[in-house]
């Protein structure tokens, strides 16, 4: 399974975030995180809403930097974005002026690849997310679920060694979020990149994921606990929540995880009452 | 209400508005004609002026010489307004320091500055284009702004983690959503191009609609004032036809685009 002879595909060593608020004050997101994804690992990240999931994984992409600590990708220190990852955004990031395939032909397109040949492998991505016939589409034509699989095969048609995803089936409804992450799971078995999958939904986390992180409610947010998940391979998201080996597992997360949550939720009304 | 309903109480519209007009113009009502028809002309009159504009050939020329003033002020105001736009967008210090005198000059009534462009560019084409020219650059350009400033973070930052350079970003993110925040003003623009050139023609030229309303209410000829005014509709319309089925083309992507402005 994940691959510890090679050097992890992230590492995040004590990574601390903080963003300049009104004026001096500081607020301090994140604080000395550290995390590692080893090759071939999938990571789910859990935690209270508000917590900085989505600021950690923008820290691993390169697109937020750490106040301090240090983000290594393969052993290297991440200057500026992190090029060996996809990132599969919580909001839709799809470009809206152009039809599902152009959107997925892009990822091709502009690193040099013909424009047929990099049509034709968009067709054949858009055929293995169950959207063959969609082509044509436009996005906003597109259900919710489709537009995930178009943004599912945009990332993954340029083969990142690292796939990175912010609660990326956060709107969907409950069936569409179990089909799509099956589909997320045969995709990721055929080559087993590493993954890192931010959610709020621990049950969510602990089908897809090898391993699943908690994280402390915000402001400040700290990975306060680490668990392996040893249910077996290839799994199948509506199945594996029946075992009893997942209850378990859920249990004694949930246990930790359930304080943060009412952290977190009497923090976001308070500042509701105060704002 | 069926379309062959619709249409037929549309003609109605017209007919009994052209009867009236008719009827009040040439019937006397208790022993007095209710609008002059020195001040009102009436329908047949104007119709006969607009078939002989039609029938000699006369109205093409002026037709031509507007089309070509719309068409110049559009492309160059639309060019010039992308461009401005991209510019400021993209260069926040000199958005602001062009800020007092960009809200300046579009506040200033452009009908003004006709006068310094016939001084300028004198009676030909020219000085008509220019004061096309410069209502539409503000439209587009305001549009071009905005639409550069207002795209979407997340979509910039996909284009980014997609491995997109500053070029490809312009090519593939910003220009299309500047585009289409254009092409949603292209109505009032293309409008703009053609009041630009009427109202140019009218303060002074030689040829097109403007001048052949000007001219027409030089010698008290209301019928030719009246029909000058349909000729423009129509052409106006037309024009605005053109556009829709432009713009249908060009912004099959948005959800809007069939609704458009309805």
């Amino acid at each position: 399974m994940a691959d510890t002879a090679q050097p992890a595909a992230v590492a995040l060593d004590d990574a601390t975030v903080a963003f300049r608020v009104a004026g001096d004050r500081v607020y301090t997101a994140v604080e000395q995180a550290s995390l590692s994804v080893a090759h071939g690992e999938f990571v789910a990240i859990v935690g209270p809403t508000g917590c900085g999931k989505s600021t950690l994984l923008n820290v691993a992409a390169g697109l937020l930097k750490p106040a301090a600590g240090s983000v290594k990708i393969f052993d290297q220190p991440l200057a500026g974005l992190n090029r060996d990852a996809g990132y599969l955004f919580q909001a839709d990031a799809l470009f809206p002026w152009k039809t599902a395939l152009d959107n997925v032909a892009i990822g091709l397109e502009i690193k040099g690849a013909p424009r047929e040949q990099a049509l034709q492998r968009a067709q054949g991505w858009l055929t293995s997310v169950g959207l063959g016939a969609f082509a044509n589409r436009y996005p906003h034509m597109l259900s919710g679920g489709q537009r995930k699989r178009v943004g599912l095969a945009q990332v993954l048609i340029r083969d990142p060694k690292i796939l990175l995803m912010d609660e990326p089936f956060g709107p969907l409804d409950a069936q569409t979020r179990q089909i799509m992450g099956n589909l997320l799971l045969e995709l990721w078995n055929a080559d087993r990149k590493a993954v890192l999958f931010v959610t709020h939904d621990l049950e969510e986390a602990i089908a897809l994921a090898d391993r699943v992180v908690i994280m402390s409610a915000g402001p400040s947010a700290r990975i306060i606990g680490d668990w392996r998940v040893k249910l077996p391979r290839p799994r199948d998201i509506s199945e594996v929540r029946m075992e009893k080996d997942f209850h378990e597992l859920h249990r004694e997360i949930w246990s930790v995880l359930k304080d943060e949550v009412m952290k977190g939720y009497a923090q976001s009304t308070r500042s509701a009452e105060a704002g | 209400m069926s379309r062959s309903t619709l249409l037929l109480l549309q003609l109605l519209v017209a007919v009994v508005a052209l009867a009236v007009w008719q009827f009040l113009t040439t019937v006397p009502v208790f022993g007095k004609i209710l609008l002059p028809p020195f001040f009102f002309s009436n329908p047949i009159d104007v119709g006969s002026q607009i078939v002989k504009w039609f029938s000699s050939g006369v109205i093409w020329k002026h037709l031509i010489i507007t089309l070509w003033e719309s068409i110049l002020a559009f492309v160059i105001g639309s060019v010039a307004g992308v461009l401005v736009g991209f510019w400021f967008a993209r260069q926040p210090r000199v958005a602001a320091v062009f800020d007092p005198y960009v809200k300046m000059i579009n506040a200033l009534p452009r009908v003004v500055l006709a006068p310094i462009f016939t001084l300028w560019l004198g009676l030909g084409i020219w000085s008509k284009v220019a004061l096309g020219v410069t209502l539409v650059f503000f439209i587009v350009f305001f549009n071009v702004y905005q639409g550069v400033k207002e795209v979407s973070n997340t979509v910039l930052d996909n284009g980014r983690m997609l491995g997109m350079n500053e070029r490809q970003l312009m090519r593939h993110v910003y220009w299309p959503s500047a585009l289409s925040w254009m092409f949603s003003s292209l109505h009032t623009s293309v409008g703009f191009a053609v009041v630009g050139a009427v109202v140019g023609e009218y303060l002074g030229s030689a040829a097109g609609l403007g001048y052949l309303i000007q001219q027409a209410e030089g010698v008290f000829d209301v019928a030719g004032v009246f029909a000058g005014m349909f000729v423009l509709s129509a052409f106006v319309i037309l024009i605005d036809f053109g556009v829709t089925l432009v713009e249908r083309r060009l912004l099959v992507w948005r959800p809007t685009a069939a609704e458009g402005r309805g």
